[in-house]
């Protein structure tokens, strides 16, 4: 045992001389030193990266039996539409591997959406952690980007108008717009180099600039270190080793309790596989069952619920401004609502980062915004009224007030004093 | 790099000119791709012409024919719907078709060449869905008692006349978009090309 011992050793000693294997082992996990008082809310990024991991595996593994083509099969069925119903009838397994990579897509965001809306409890993006939010609202992008693109790729009834509803987003912009949203499709309407081009998006362009991204992500958090539920920098206060005193090793300490959050996070994401795959419409949408027809479009189109509440927002804005139309305006207005979080770190002046010690305005705010968020995510999947567009309208503008006014109401907000330490014992005093 | 800290002007220019043009070489390298991207020659091949004969098509009927793989629709309108382009004049945003959504001869009361017959492409302007007809008029339609007849569009909701005029406050900027057209003799139609010009 101990020449094994040994052997193995000289095996390390020898990687270590030609790549820095231990030296990165120790500064992001063994000797990464995180607060000790991480709670629920710190189980999400590393949920993220294992639904990234697993939608990776499962898309190569897709790849494998799908085709990008449009043209109709002898069955008069369109090709790509039909090679998805083959992955699901006829290839081994191929029934769980593709409900796990359309639920892994609904996964992501939720994940993705709990782990951004933690960064907001306890200011996470504030001085110094703005580059690693600016990675997050990146990889965020990617990852609509990514959900959008393969959302076409079954070329049924909602990928089809789905994509054609977005890239006419684009035919807005005044000037080049038409021209634009040509380029895009590739032909006058969204047709079979439009599904070839999505699919190369989908599968190498993204993926590659996503996983560069995540890596960017994770640097810069490893350099400035965690923030924490307190919302107080642990590196203020260090031993004689030069070692925060409220910080314990990332491993064993955190890959452990992550992976308690990483089997509760499988026991939910298998039942909604096994059982609830399509989760009513909302996970997969109805209409998708039926192959895409160019010359009829379903009567009522919604997008999958993760877009749904800037979904609302580019409806909701129904007036025209400066002499150019609504559609105009509404499509700079979802924009602006799915990326002002990048602007977080420089809108709040805040004396404190954490909701625990943030004063009542500050939080009347936060929490008129998460209600607004789900009003305008569950009109989003509706078809439109004038009541309900009217609701959208003012749920619009109170999502917008709570980033736009925050440098006024986070500076007079009656904040409590943050603690010098961590308030919680944790996982044991250092 | 000089030893005595001095800047090499000839060197620097060098490097400078050197950078410029690989960076020109680079930029230059990325048209192919980006074109690659356009519609293709057999993309626009067959976006070509089609004929459509609508000898069978009776007044209150339309049909729909797929032109460069959108729907175009034809309608052959009866008295009482053209009557029904007076009432709907002052709800719609754009009576006078002042914007370029039709060609120049389609520039009238009607949108169309004859009268009766308008030909336009079932795409709302909003965003590209595809209307649904109501020809039902007033309350039986769902829309509203006064409801002349029209499209609605099932994704935003954009209503429009029986001449494609978009109804005022509604998501939809534009009237729907009269093709290119022509008559060959009395019933056989040819869209997307006019005694003018190819689309």
């Amino acid at each position: 045992m101990s020449t094994v011992n040994a052997k193995l050793k000289n095996l390390v000693g020898w990687v270590d001389e030609r790549f820095p294997l231990t030296a990165n082992w120790k500064a992001h996990l063994s000797e990464y030193y995180a607060p000790k008082n991480f709670n629920f809310w710190y189980f999400f990024g590393s949920l993220a990266l294992l639904v990234l991991v697993l939608q990776i595996v499962t898309g190569i593994f897709l790849v494998m039996h799908f085709k990008p083509d449009a043209s109709l099969n002898a069955a008069g069925v369109p090709v790509a539409f039909a090679s998805v119903e083959y992955i699901m009838r006829e290839v081994p397994w191929g029934w769980l591997i593709r409900y796990m990579h359309s639920t892994g897509a609904s996964a992501f965001f939720v994940v993705v959406y709990l782990h951004m809306f933690r960064g907001m409890l306890y200011g996470s993006y504030r001085k110094p952690r703005e580059l690693i939010w600016i990675f997050g609202m990146l990889i965020f992008l990617c990852l609509m980007a990514e959900a959008f693109f393969g959302y076409l790729l079954p070329w049924g009834q909602m990928s089809y108008w789905g994509a054609q509803v977005i890239v006419n987003l684009f035919s807005a912009i005044p000037v080049i717009g038409p021209d634009l949203s040509l380029w895009i499709r590739g032909d006058y309407v969204v047709g079979d180099a439009t599904l070839n081009r999505f699919f190369a998006f989908h599968v190498i362009a993204v993926p590659l600039v996503l996983v560069g991204l995540v890596v960017a992500h994770i640097l810069a958090l490893h350099e400035v270190g965690s923030n924490n539920p307190d919302g107080v920098e642990i590196k203020k206060k260090k031993d004689a080793k030069g070692i925060p005193l409220d910080g314990i090793p990332f491993h064993p300490y955190y890959t452990l309790k992550d992976i308690v959050g990483v089997v509760v996070f499988l026991m939910v994401f298998s039942l909604i596989v096994f059982y609830a795959p399509e989760m009513g419409g909302y996970f997969l949408e109805y209409n998708n069952f039926v192959p895409a027809n160019p010359l009829q479009t379903p009567a009522h189109i919604a997008p999958v619920w993760y877009f749904t509440p800037f979904y609302s927002i580019l409806r909701a804005v129904t007036y025209p401004l400066f002499g150019i139309d609504a559609k105009f305006w509404g499509v700079v207005a979802m924009g602006a609502s799915a990326m002002i979080f990048v602007l977080l770190p420089w809108l709040d002046r805040s004396p404190v980062k954490s909701i625990r010690y943030r004063g009542p305005i500050y939080k009347t705010f936060l929490a008129a915004f998460v209600i607004c968020f789900f009003t305008l995510g569950y009109l989003g999947v509706l078809p439109p009224t004038p009541m309900r567009t009217l609701v959208s309208q003012i749920c619009s503008v109170i999502y917008f007030a709570f980033f736009l006014l925050m440098p006024f109401y986070s500076s007079i907000d009656k904040c409590k004093p943050e603690p010098d330490r961590l308030t919680s014992s944790g996982h044991g005093a250092h | 790099m000089s030893n005595d800290g001095k800047v090499d002007c000839s060197r620097r220019r060098l490097l400078v000119a050197t950078a410029t043009i690989g960076g020109i070489g680079g930029v230059a390298a990325a048209v192919p791709f980006v074109s690659s991207m356009l519609p293709s020659e057999r993309a626009k091949a067959a976006g070509a012409p089609v004929e459509v004969d609508i000898s069978k098509l009776a007044p209150g009927q339309m049909m729909t024919v797929e032109w460069r793989g959108k729907p175009v629709w034809i309608i052959n309108r009866t008295k009482e719907q053209l009557a029904s382009l007076k009432v709907t004049d002052s709800q719609v945003s754009d009576p006078k078709s002042d914007k370029k959504m039709q060609p120049d001869y389609c520039k009238n009361e009607t949108r169309s060449i004859k009268p009766e017959i308008l030909v336009a492409v079932g795409i709302c302007t909003h965003l590209g869905c595809s209307p649904s007809e109501k020809f039902t008029t007033g309350a039986e339609s769902g829309i509203d008692a006064n409801w002349q007849g029209g499209f609605i569009c099932p994704c935003h909701g954009s209503t429009f006349d029986l001449a494609g005029r978009v109804y005022k406050s509604k998501p939809a900027p534009d009237n729907l978009e009269v093709p290119p057209h022509m008559y060959l003799g009395d019933s056989r139609l040819v869209i997307g090309e006019d005694k003018g010009d190819k689309a």
